[in-house]
């Protein structure tokens, strides 16, 4: 028994704890540095461990720049594209799976192909568009955009969430007399609400942290949490404390989220991998 | 009379079901994209916004002719490679060695994605924090290993500015193909391996005759998928390097965006934008024809 111990450590344990080290290191170090000194962080030589904790870098954030604000913003751009996203998908969703139409397989190519286009070839005319409509820096600019380009994963989710529901529900339900639309929203939906949940959060997650979108169509009236942390390095001196504070604030939503739907996410993503 | 409005009816649901979300992508993906061509065939100016000429394929000609659009490119070429090869390969070790049991494996499999849920621009804050020349932890490191002689400006020299960056994107996007090729090791029947046991296979056979071809599906799909996003993406290298130092980590989106924004010149960088989708597409027939094939 000892020898295959042994292996094991060596052979898989020590491997997989290298690995974590390079996957944690950076998000340790920003999440440490946050709580350092300003003055600690910029003495050389540096040193790896910290003198000294501090909240003053978390309390500069907020007392002294915009941060409170843009989080507002960031929170309201990322609900409204979940709700819309949402609208969005899940009739799309149940149109793929639950009808044979012609055109069906071809649709959902074209919907995946949306991700394809660099959004360097979209980015151009959707400002031209915006300010025409007079949208430029506000909400309903960045829910639309956000939406729109998490649309083609969070359909291509919804379908094979719904698409693991027996279609013999449905058939039950019309049985006992419910019409489609009953049996949606008596049947389908609640045995589908944590798939519902896992493209939510999903759709949450890649709005919260999208900056492209965010800095072109927006970014004066209405700035999220991205563009004003990339914003902080312009203005004269980068202060390293003040941007991991704002790195730790923005990250810990998205990483409790991720964490929390990371099962359905992988499991929704690969079953379509899988069968594709 | 009745039924037959009950099967236009049943033929229309799905349609009607699809519209908005149709309709959404047309309005801002569809006719922006063939805004974006339309533009790509004329001069179109940030300066002169109401002058637009005709001029055909001359802003083509003009991005095919500059060496500035041919060395975007081969610095595309070598971040696409280099970000999605390295990302693969430590995902699939990762996921192989997740594959194994052990007793704190599902701790591992919850944080080793933890890099892929960070927003792009906090990554490329914290790895430049972390390659700073004066500041930056990794010069630290390097040198009290001994594995640097002299702290290296990492991100403002152009022999290492590009190395840099993809380390950033190998650190965002390697949980992606670890947590998808580690669902694929797990869909692949434990049969397959006792049988190849039997055989007398040992450990890299089993791999190359029982893993490998159970993971192609997967692999395929997975690579596809972010050589697409790795080859599109720029914020990362917006946020490190602007592009520079000089032009050495200009990607060819990043010129495009850059000639577009910076430039002021909305017909030439649509150009560069069609050029580049054009690049993919050609990637993706490439996949599609392949794997109809096998």
């Amino acid at each position: 028994m000892k020898p295959r111990r042994i292996t094991r450590l060596l052979g898989t344990e020590l491997p997989v704890a290298a690995i974590l080290v390079f996957a944690l290191f950076p998000w340790i170090w920003m999440v440490l540095s946050s709580f350092r000194p300003e003055a600690e962080l910029t003495r050389t030589p540096i040193t790896l461990l910290p003198q000294s904790l501090t909240l003053a870098n978390h309390i500069a954030l907020l007392a002294r720049t915009s941060f409170l604000q843009n989080l507002r913003d960031s929170l309201v751009v990322a609900t409204g594209a979940v709700l819309l996203g949402l609208a969005l998908s899940l009739p799309a969703a149940y149109a793929f799976s639950r009808f044979r139409f012609r055109g069906r397989q071809a649709l959902r190519v074209q919907f995946l192909a949306i991700n394809m286009f660099p959004v360097v070839v979209l980015i151009l005319p959707l400002f031209i568009l915006m300010r025409q409509l007079g949208l430029l820096d506000t909400y309903v600019a960045l829910i639309a955009g956000h939406a729109t380009f998490t649309l083609p994963f969070a359909i291509w989710l919804m379908t094979s969430y719904l698409e693991a529901i027996p279609v013999e529900l449905d058939q039950a339900a019309a049985i006992d007399g419910a019409t489609r639309a009953q049996a949606m929203r008596l049947v389908i939906l609640p045995l589908t609400l944590p798939g519902l949940v896992a493209v939510g959060i999903y759709i949450f997650i890649s709005s919260w942290n999208e900056y492209l979108f965010a800095l072109m169509l927006a970014g004066q009236r209405v700035r999220t949490v991205t563009v004003a942390l990339q914003m902080f390095i312009g203005e004269n001196q980068i202060q390293w404390g003040l941007l991991m504070a704002g790195g730790t604030v923005v990250a810990l939503p998205a990483t409790l989220l991720f964490l929390a739907a990371q099962k359905r996410l992988v499991g929704g993503l690969t079953g379509g991998a899988v069968k594709g | 009379m009745a039924a037959r409005r009950a099967a236009t009816l049943r033929a229309a649901t799905p349609w009607a079901l699809l519209a908005p979300a149709l309709l959404v992508t047309s309005v801002l993906v569809m006719i922006p994209a063939i805004e974006t061509v339309w533009m790509s065939l004329h001069k179109v100016s940030l300066f002169r916004p109401h002058v637009r000429p005709f001029v055909a394929l001359a802003n083509y000609a003009h991005a095919l002719a500059d060496p500035v659009f041919w060395a975007s490119l081969a610095t595309s070429l070598v971040w696409v490679v280099g970000a999605v090869g390295l990302q693969f390969l430590l995902g699939l070790a990762t996921a192989l060695l997740l594959n194994r049991s052990f007793a704190w494996r599902g701790v591992a499999r919850a944080l080793v994605v933890i890099p892929w849920a960070l927003p792009s621009v906090i990554i490329g804050l914290v790895w430049t924090w972390m390659l700073d020349f004066n500041l930056g932890v990794l010069n630290v490191i390097g040198l009290r290993l001994g594995l640097l002689s002299h702290a290296v400006p990492w991100l403002a020299q152009p022999g290492t500015a590009l190395a840099a960056v993809i380390l950033a994107v190998v650190w965002q996007g390697f949980p992606f193909f670890a947590v998808t090729l580690l669902a694929g090791l797990q869909a692949i029947s434990a049969d397959l391996y006792e049988a190849a046991a039997l055989d007398g296979a040992g450990g890299w056979a089993r791999f190359r005759h029982v893993t490998l071809p159970g993971l192609a599906g997967v692999i395929a799909t997975s690579l596809l998928l972010r050589t697409i996003w790795v080859a599109n993406s720029l914020d990362l290298i917006l946020v490190m390097t602007g592009g520079g130092p000089g032009t050495a980590t200009q990607t060819l989106p990043l010129h495009a965006f850059l000639t577009a924004w910076s430039g002021g010149d909305y017909g030439q960088g649509s150009a560069l934008a069609v050029i580049l989708t054009l690049l993919l597409l050609g990637v993706v027939v490439t996949y599609l024809v392949r794997s109809r094939a096998e």
